[in-house]
């Protein structure tokens, strides 16, 4: 095994971390660096709980290799919040519209989001459904997350 | 009674003792060499890190060609459209270049997993992975679409017509060789195609089924000139429907060639029975449905419809 020195821009702060050359990144993001707003819920890339932002996109983050991050912009949900603690307006609308039940699939849904009203800050519905296609949320709470995307998008002028 | 562990749960790590992040292509290839077929490509890693996990497959060395210089292009010269070998689903499916020359390739990319998925993985991948359903696999195939493969003994290229050798086999070999390219002639001017998917949910599934239909036709004279049917999933590989084309080349533009087609293709097609992608007689009645819908929708891009 020949571990890797890999350095990063995580949630806009410059880290330099050693990884196992087969880590992948949700548990070096986890395990190593603290960050357990990151959820691993299937880790086969098929609930999104583990959504990251990588370089603004999301992906799994339970199928990327960690040394992957490497030179490139990591975005977890610890990264959202102003540095006093204030929301971003997604997380603001998701608190309103009362848009979580377990909160699991949350992190997951909340970066999609982001990615989404980055790109299009006015989606129409079909877009934002489009855009959380790759995060389950079983408590079927679909609607209020939906309406929540909404209501952040309309805060955003 | 004892379980097998593993059948139920797969290990947290991928297990390969070293990550190699080559600069070059000749660097890429004599890292591969070296481990002499132990090391393995990976590129957006999706499809590669469940198999890596499940141990289905066990790798010494990950040799990452997604940085590879020159791999992320997708550009149009002239008729041949060409992608680079680390071009993803998302750049496939957003891109404007593949809209205009084969949208049947733009609507397969955006049918590939999830966002999250489609944000990594490749095109590439999704050849080399060889599964008989693959989304993007069956409209290229549908295009004629030819690969670029970089060896230790040069560059070389292999129709897709002919790449598939059985589930999960294709003539690459993913611990020696990489694909670099993947081109196709666009659509247009008397050639449209079509993408046809069944599927239980809108995003996040395999599909039951996927028809990609290129028809190539002499608006004039109202007749084919030529027709491509790619199916899958209903035979180990994906399935060119050679015998329905057969029927439809020089065939007239009309109702009836196209039944005899569909009836055709159906023969040709052997699902399986599944009880989560249905059952072997239910795909073939939708083999019918899909090849007449994306013939239909082949004719008319190509501006010659059914009446």
């Amino acid at each position: 095994m020949s571990n890797l020195e890999i350095t990063f821009v995580l949630n806009g702060e410059r880290v330099k971390v050693v990884t196992a050359p087969d880590a992948l990144l949700v548990d070096l993001l986890r395990d190593t660096l603290g960050l357990t707003g990151t959820k691993v819920g299937c880790r086969e890339g098929e609930c999104g709980a583990c959504t990251v932002l990588l370089d603004g996109k999301p992906v799994n983050s339970c199928l990327l290799p960690a040394v992957k991050a490497a030179g490139r912009s990591v975005t977890t949900i610890e990264g959202l919040a102003a540095a006093d603690g204030t929301l971003h307006p997604l997380q603001e609308a998701f608190t309103e519209e009362g848009a979580a039940q377990c909160g699991f699939c949350t992190p997951g849904m909340i970066l999609n989001a982001k990615a989404l009203l980055d790109a299009n800050p006015h989606p129409q519905e079909g877009e934002i459904r489009q855009a959380l296609s790759g995060v389950l949320c079983r408590c079927t709470g679909y609607g209020k997350i939906v309406a929540a995307v909404k209501t952040a998008s309309q805060s955003r002028k | 009674m004892s379980y097998q562990f593993n059948e139920f749960h797969w290990a947290n790590d991928i297990k390969a003792g070293q990550y190699l992040q080559p600069a070059t292509l000749a660097e890429a290839l004599d890292m591969l060499a070296s481990f002499g077929g132990k090391a393995r490509v990976i590129a957006g890693g999706t499809d590669l890190v469940p198999s890596l996990r499940q141990r289905h497959l066990e790798v010494e060395a990950l040799v990452d060609v997604s940085r590879l210089p020159g791999m992320d292009g997708i550009a149009r010269q002239g008729e041949v459209v060409s992608l680079g070998g680390g071009v993803t689903h998302a750049q496939a499916a957003s891109s404007p270049v593949v809209a205009e020359a084969a949208g049947l390739l733009a609507a397969g990319a955006g049918s590939v997993g999830s966002p999250q998925i489609r944000n990594v993985g490749t095109l590439a991948g999704n050849l080399i992975a060889g599964q008989p359903a693959a989304d993007t696999s069956l409209p290229l195939l549908a295009l004629d679409a030819w690969v670029t493969i970089a060896s230790p003994q040069g560059q070389r290229e292999e129709p897709l017509n002919g790449f598939f050798l059985g589930k999960g086999r294709t003539k690459l070999d993913p611990g020696r060789e990489i694909m670099t390219g993947i081109h196709f002639k666009a659509l247009g001017q008397g050639r449209g195609g079509s993408y046809q998917r069944l599927a239980k949910r809108k995003a996040m599934t395999l599909p039951m089924l996927v028809a990609a239909v290129v028809a190539g036709v002499d608006p004039g004279r109202k007749v084919f000139t030529g027709a491509a049917i790619a199916l899958g999933p209903v035979a180990p590989t994906p399935l060119r429907a050679a015998q329905a084309e057969a029927l439809l080349a020089g065939a007239p533009v009309s109702a009836e060639s196209v039944a005899a087609a569909v009836e055709k293709a159906s023969e040709e097609s052997s699902p399986r029975d599944s009880c989560l992608r249905g059952s072997c007689d239910y795909r073939r009645e939708m083999v019918k449905v899909f090849v007449r819908r994306g013939l239909a929708d082949a004719l008319a891009q190509a501006g010659c419809p059914l009446d």
